[in-house]
C-alpha cells in the first residue's frame, strides 16, 4: 500500500464523496471519469418539473470543440469534454415545445468554465410558460390549473399527516417517504414485474397502505406510545426513520429518477387556454374523488367521527367507549393510502426518485401549518392555497424559486395569523 | 483486509475536519435545543450563511478574508433575528417549521440560476478564498504518522479548528453555568414560571438563538475554508439532521457532548465505510448484495437507524443525564 | 430563630383599616394597592369576568372565593398579565398595569404562584431559589461569561436563599432536584421562591390545593408571616376553614362578577353568597351547610 500523495488525494476524494452523498442531490448516476475528462450535463424541465424531451443543446468549446445534443425522454443531456477551458452552452429555443420558453431569453447561452477535469458540471436553463407566446390571462389559467393539481397532490399527502398529528400528537418527518413508497412500488410492479400501469397502481397503493400505514404504526409507533415516549423524542425517531428509509430506497432503486413504462411522454390536451395531459386528468380526478371520499369519511362515518373525537380529546374519547387504538390504526392506514396515491400522481408526471419524500415534505408541512394544524379541513385548504400560490408565483418570480415564494408566504402568514387559515384563535404561544 | 489503513482513516476522520464542522454545528444546536428547548431545524442555514458570506465576499467582491468572516457573523445574527422575531412568541412547532423553511429558502436561493453571478448557482463557488488563511500555515509538510495523516493545508485547518472548538466550548461552559444559563434551563422546562419571576423569556430565547447561530456560522467558515469551496446542496436538511444525530449521540445539554458525539459519529461512519468497502473488495460480502458504489448509502442507512435506536433506547446519549432530559417533554 | 407569627401588629393594623368599611361589592379601601375598573374578559360568547370596581387593601390578607367557574383564576391571570383583557384597566400602586406583560408585572412587585405548582423539577431546590433573585448582573448575556462580574452577587443571593429555605424548613433539600420533593414541599418551595423576588403583593392561586392537613397549618403560618413582613396577600381558595382563619377581607365572585365583599364572618352569612354557592332556595349559612 503506497503512502504519500495518492493516499491524500484518495482521502480528499473520499471526503468530497461523503459530502456529495450527505447532501443527497438528484444524482445523475454518471461515473466520474478518472480525472481525464469532465462531464457537462443538464436536465430540461418545465415549470411543473415535467421533463422536456427533444430540446436541442449546442456546445462549443476550446480546441474547436463543437457538438449538438438532444434531451432524452427524461429531459436529460450530457456530454464528455476532455479539455479545460470555457464552453458555450446554448439552448435552441426553437426546439422547445410550444408554450414553453426560457424565463430569460437573454440567457440562452451559458458560459461554463471547466477549471479541472474529473468533475461533473450542471447547466441550468430555467424554463417557464412562454412569456411572449401566451398572454398573461392564459398563462394564469394554465398556472391555476397546474396549481390546483399540485394542491390536490399535497392535500392527499397532508390529510394523513394531519390526522396522525391530531390523533397521536406525532409530527411524522417520515411521511414524505410514504409518497415515495407508492411511486417506487408502482414502478416496481410495472417496469420490473411487467404489470400494466393501470394494474400496478392499485396493487402499489394497497401494499403501501399495508406497509406504510398498518405496519409502521403496529411495529414502531404503537410500542413507542405504549412506553410513553415523549412527542419530541418520537419526532426525532421519525427523522431517523426518514433517513433510513430514504437510503434503503436509494440502495434498492438507485439514484436516477425512474419513469413508468407507459404514458411517459404524453402530449397535453388543450382545454381552452389550458393544456393538461390525459394522465394528469385521470389521476387528478381519481385523486379528487379520494380526497372527497376521505373528507366524507371524516365527517360522516363512525370511524371518521371517532377519529375527530380522539384528535380533540383522547382521554374523553376513550372514556366514552371509543377504541382509540383501532381509530389510530385506521387513520394510519388511510393516511398511507392517500399519500401513496399522491406519490403515484407525481410519478406519473415526473417520475419517482428516492428524494421525492424529502422534496414534498416541506410543502406538506407548509400546507398543514397554513391551513391550521390539527383542523379537519385545514390540510385541504392549506394545500390548495400552497399549490396555487407556488404555480402562480412564477408569473413574478423565476420558476426555479417558486418554492421559495411559497415558503415566504408561509412565514408571513405565521406572523400574521399563527393559527393558520382555519385554526381557532386559541393561545398558540 | 487492511486494518491498519482502516484504523488510520477512521482515526484521522475522528479528529479531522468533518468532526470539527459537525462539533461546532452541534454546539450551536446544543445551545438552542439542549439548553433552551428551541426546535431549530434550520441549523444548516446558519452554516450556509457563514460559508457563503466568506466565499461570495472574497471571490466576487474582493473583500479581505477577515472582514468577510466578520460580515458572516453579522449575517448569522441577522438570520437569527429574522427567524426569532416572529416565532419565539409562538408554540415550539412554529419555530421548527419556520427554521426548516428558512434553511430551504437559503439553499434554493443559493443554488438558483438567478443569483448565479454572486452565489455560483448549483455548482457553488470554488476559489482560493482561503488564501489569507492558508498563507499563515506553518505546517507545509503535513502530518504523516501511523494513525494520523493530513496534508499541510488540512493539518492547519484541523489545528486551528480544534482551537476554535475549545475556545467556543469554554465560552459555552461559562455561559451555561452562569445565572443566564440558569434562566435558560428554567425556560426549557416552564416558561410561565420564569415569567412569573420577572424574567423576559422572549429576550433570553432570542439571545440563545443568536449565540447558537453564530457558532453555526463558525462551522460554515470551517466548512468553506477547509475545502475552499461552497456547494449549495451541502447545506440541506440532511446536514441539520446529522448535526442533531451528533448532538443526541453525545448527550444534549452536556457542554462537551457535541465534541464526543461528533468524534464518535465520524469515527464510526468512516470505520464502517472502510470495513464494508474492503469486505466487498475482498469478496467477503458478495457483489450482488452490496455493490462497491453502494457502500456510502449503507452508512447513511445506519445513521438513520442509529438515530432511531438512540432516541428509543438511550435518548440521553452517551454522556447525558436522564433526569435533565428535555426530550421527555410533550411538545 | 424568632418566630415572626407571634407579633400580630400588622394584622391589627390591617383589621383596623378595614373596620369601618361597608361590606358592599366595589367599596373603596383606605389604602388600596390595586384598583380595578370595568374589567371584562370574554371567551367566545361566554363572559368569564365582569368586575365593575374592585380595590385591594394594602397590607391585608384578602381572600377571593366563589364557586367553580366564577372567574377567580381568570381574574387572577388578568391582573398578573398572564391573560389579555377585553375591556377595562387596573392600577398597581397607582400605576396603570393593564396590558403590561407578566414578567414586567412581576418586576414591579406583584408576584403570583400557580394552582399546579410550577416548581422547576429539573433544577435543584437552591437553583429554583437563585433563579428568582432580582437584578442579577449574571443574567445579562454580556456579563454572563465573566464570572468575576457577578460572583459576589451570586454569593449574597445564595445566602438569602438559604435563609428562606431554612425558614420554610427546606434547607436539607437544598441540593435535591425539585422533582424529588413531595407535593407539599413543592408548594413551600414555590412560596419561598416568590419571596426571593421581594414582592409587595403576593398572589396565591389555591395555595391549599392538594396539601395534606399536617402541612396546611405550616402553610397558613407562612402566609400570615407574609403579612407580618409587610406584604399584601391576595389568594384564591376553596378551603373555607383557611379563609375564615386568616383572611382580613373576603371577596366573593360568581359568574364573573363580584357579588359580595367584607370581613369573613359577614360575608359567610350574606344571602347572595350562599345563593351563589348553593343555588337559590336554600336556608342555611355556608358554615352550617358544610357540616
Amino acid at each position: 500500500m503506497k503512502m504519500g500523495k495518492a493516499q491524500l488525494v484518495r482521502k480528499i476524494a473520499l471526503g468530497l464523496a461523503t459530502f456529495f452523498l450527505i447532501s443527497s442531490f438528484s444524482t445523475s448516476g454518471s461515473a466520474l471519469a478518472a480525472g481525464t475528462s469532465s462531464i457537462l450535463a443538464g436536465e430540461i424541465k418545465d415549470s411543473t418539473s415535467n421533463p422536456l424531451p427533444g430540446v436541442k443543446i449546442d456546445l462549443t468549446g476550446p480546441n474547436g470543440f463543437a457538438t449538438q445534443l438532444t434531451s432524452d425522454a427524461m429531459g436529460k443531456w450530457q456530454v464528455e469534454v476532455t479539455s479545460t477551458g470555457i464552453y458555450d452552452v446554448t439552448l435552441d429555443q426553437a426546439s422547445l415545445p410550444s408554450g414553453q420558453a426560457l424565463t430569460d431569453v437573454t440567457k440562452a447561452t451559458r458560459k461554463i468554465n471547466v477549471l479541472m477535469l474529473g468533475t461533473t458540471l450542471t447547466v441550468l436553463f430555467p424554463i417557464g410558460p412562454g412569456a411572449e407566446k401566451t398572454p398573461i390571462l392564459d398563462q394564469s389559467a394554465q398556472l391555476l390549473a397546474d396549481g390546483l393539481i399540485l394542491g390536490i397532490i399535497i392535500a392527499l399527502a397532508a390529510l394523513g399527516l394531519n390526522l396522525v398529528f391530531g390523533t397521536t400528537g406525532l409530527t411524522n418527518f417520515a411521511h414524505g417517504e410514504l409518497l415515495t413508497l407508492g411511486g417506487l412500488l408502482t414502478y416496481f410492479f410495472s417496469a420490473i414485474l411487467g404489470l400494466p400501469v393501470f394494474a400496478a397502481i392499485p396493487v402499489a397503493v394497497a401494499l403501501s397502505a399495508f406497509i406504510g400505514g398498518y405496519l409502521q404504526d403496529r411495529l414502531l409507533w404503537k410500542p413507542l406510545r405504549k412506553r410513553g415516549t415523549g412527542l419530541i423524542a418520537m419526532l426525532v425517531v421519525s427523522i431517523g426513520l426518514a433517513i433510513f428509509v430514504r437510503y434503503v430506497f436509494l440502495f434498492i432503486f438507485g439514484g436516477d429518477t425512474r419513469q413508468l413504462p407507459q404514458f411517459a411522454g404524453q402530449a397535453g390536451i388543450e382545454i381552452g387556454p389550458v393544456s393538461i395531459t390525459p394522465k394528469a386528468i385521470m389521476s387528478t380526478s381519481v385523486g379528487l374523488l379520494l380526497l372527497i371520499g376521505a373528507t366524507l369519511w371524516l365527517l360522516r362515518s363512525k370511524m371518521g367521527k371517532a377519529s375527530r373525537a380522539v384528535a380533540d380529546n383522547p382521554a374523553l374519547a376513550a372514556a366514552s367507549g371509543i377504541e382509540v387504538e383501532s381509530v389510530i390504526r385506521s387513520v394510519w392506514i388511510m393516511g398511507a393510502f392517500l399519500a401513496a396515491f399522491a406519490g403515484i400522481m407525481v410519478t406519473l408526471n415526473q417520475g419517482v426518485s428516492f428524494l421525492m419524500g424529502q422534496d414534498m415534505l416541506l410543502l406538506i408541512f407548509a400546507s398543514v401549518t397554513l391551513g391550521g394544524l390539527g383542523t379537519a379541513y385545514g390540510a385541504l385548504v392549506g394545500s390548495l392555497v400552497i399549490g396555487v400560490l407556488i404555480q402562480l408565483s412564477t408569473l413574478i418570480i423565476p420558476t426555479e424559486l417558486k418554492y421559495v415564494g411559497a415558503l415566504l408566504i408561509l412565514i408571513i402568514i405565521l406572523l400574521v395569523r399563527p393559527q393558520g387559515i382555519l385554526g381557532r384563535k386559541e393561545r398558540v404561544g | 483486509m487492511d486494518f491498519i489503513f482502516i484504523a488510520q482513516q477512521s482515526i484521522s476522520a475522528a479528529v479531522g475536519v468533518n468532526t470539527i464542522i459537525f462539533a461546532l454545528a452541534a454546539i450551536g444546536l446544543n445551545m438552542h435545543f439542549g439548553y433552551t428547548g428551541l426546535l431549530n431545524f434550520g441549523q444548516a442555514g446558519f452554516l450556509a450563511v457563514g460559508a457563503y458570506s466568506v466565499a461570495t465576499l472574497v471571490v466576487s467582491f474582493d473583500i479581505p478574508l477577515w472582514i468577510a468572516l466578520l460580515v458572516g457573523i453579522l449575517n448569522s445574527v441577522i438570520l437569527a433575528l429574522l427567524l426569532g422575531l416572529p416565532t419565539l412568541r409562538l408554540r415550539a412547532d412554529y419555530l421548527a417549521i419556520v427554521t426548516i423553511a428558512a434553511a430551504e429558502i437559503i439553499r434554493q436561493v443559493a443554488r438558483s440560476a438567478t443569483f448565479n453571478k454572486y452565489l455560483g448557482g448549483s455548482d457553488g463557488i470554488t476559489g482560493k478564498f482561503g488564501k489569507d488563511f492558508f498563507d499563515l500555515n506553518p505546517f507545509q509538510n503535513g502530518l504523516n504518522t501511523p494513525f494520523l495523516r493530513y496534508n499541510g493545508n488540512d493539518l492547519w485547518v484541523v489545528v486551528t479548528g480544534w482551537i476554535l472548538v475549545i475556545v467556543v466550548l469554554f465560552v459555552m461552559w461559562l455561559l451555561v453555568r452562569s445565572p443566564w444559563g440558569r434562566v435558560l434551563k428554567a425556560i426549557r422546562e416552564d416558561e410561565e414560571a420564569v415569567r412569573s419571576l420577572g424574567k423576559n423569556v422572549y429576550l433570553y430565547k432570542m439571545q440563545s438563538l443568536i449565540i447558537g447561530g453564530i457558532v453555526g456560522s463558525f462551522a460554515g467558515f470551517v466548512y468553506a475554508l477547509s475545502r475552499q469551496s461552497v456547494q449549495p446542496d451541502n447545506y440541506g436538511t440532511a446536514l441539520t439532521f446529522f448535526a442533531y444525530t451528533v448532538l443526541i449521540l453525545g448527550g444534549a445539554a452536556r457542554v462537551f457532548a457535541p465534541i464526543a458525539g461528533s468524534i464518535i459519529f465520524w469515527f464510526l461512519l468512516v470505520f464502517i465505510e472502510q470495513m464494508l468497502r474492503q469486505a466487498v473488495g475482498a469478496g467477503y460480502i458478495p457483489e450482488w448484495l452490496i455493490g462497491v458504489n453502494q457502500v456510502g448509502q449503507i452508512r447513511f442507512m445506519l445513521v438513520g437507524l442509529g438515530l432511531m435506536l438512540l432516541m428509543i433506547f438511550r435518548p440521553q446519549g452517551i454522556f447525558g443525564d436522564r433526569k435533565e432530559l428535555a426530550l421527555d417533554a410533550r411538545a | 430563630m424568632p418566630a415572626p407569627s407571634q407579633s400580630n401588629s400588622r394584622r391589627d393594623i390591617a383589621l383596623a383599616a378595614l373596620a369601618g368599611i361597608t361590606p358592599t361589592p366595589g367599596v373603596s379601601k383606605p389604602d388600596p394597592i390595586i384598583v380595578a375598573d370595568n374589567v371584562v374578559r370574554k371567551f367566545g360568547g361566554l363572559t368569564a369576568v365582569n368586575v365593575g370596581h374592585l380595590e385591594i387593601q394594602r397590607g391585608a390578607i384578602t381572600a377571593l372565593i366563589g364557586p367553580n367557574g366564577a372567574g377567580k383564576t381568570t381574574f387572577f391571570n388578568l391582573l398578573t398579565g398572564f391573560d389579555q383583557v377585553d375591556e377595562g384597566s387596573w392600577t398597581f400602586n397607582g400605576t396603570k398595569i393593564s396590558g403590561t406583560p407578566p414578567h414586567k408585572v412581576a418586576r414591579m412587585g406583584m408576584v403570583r404562584t400557580f394552582q399546579l405548582t410550577k416548581a422547576l423539577y429539573r433544577l435543584t431546590v437552591i437553583d429554583n431559589m437563585l433563579l428568582a433573585a432580582t437584578k442579577q448582573k449574571g443574567e445579562s448575556i454580556l456579563r454572563a461569561a465573566l464570572p468575576f462580574l457577578w460572583n459576589a452577587q451570586e454569593k449574597a443571593a445564595t445566602a438569602r436563599s438559604e435563609e428562606l429555605l431554612t425558614r420554610f424548613k427546606l434547607i436539607d433539600k437544598r441540593d435535591d432536584f425539585a422533582a424529588a420533593l413531595s407535593g407539599g414541599q413543592r408548594k413551600l418551595l414555590e412560596m419561598a421562591r416568590a419571596l426571593m423576588v421581594e414582592p409587595e403583593l403576593v398572589m396565591l392561586d389555591e395555595p391549599m390545593a392538594g396539601v395534606n392537613p399536617a402541612l396546611k397549618q405550616s402553610l397558613l403560618g407562612h402566609i400570615k408571616d407574609l403579612r407580618e413582613d409587610g406584604m399584601t396577600v391576595l389568594f384564591v381558595e376553596h378551603d373555607m376553614d383557611m379563609v375564615r382563619d386568616i383572611s382580613d377581607w373576603v371577596i366573593v365572585m360568581a359568574q364573573g362578577e363580584i357579588v359580595a365583599e367584607g370581613p369573613p364572618n359577614v360575608v359567610m352569612r350574606d344571602k347572595a353568597v350562599i345563593d351563589a354557592y348553593l343555588g337559590a332556595h336554600h336556608d342555611s349559612t355556608l358554615e352550617q351547610d358544610r357540616g
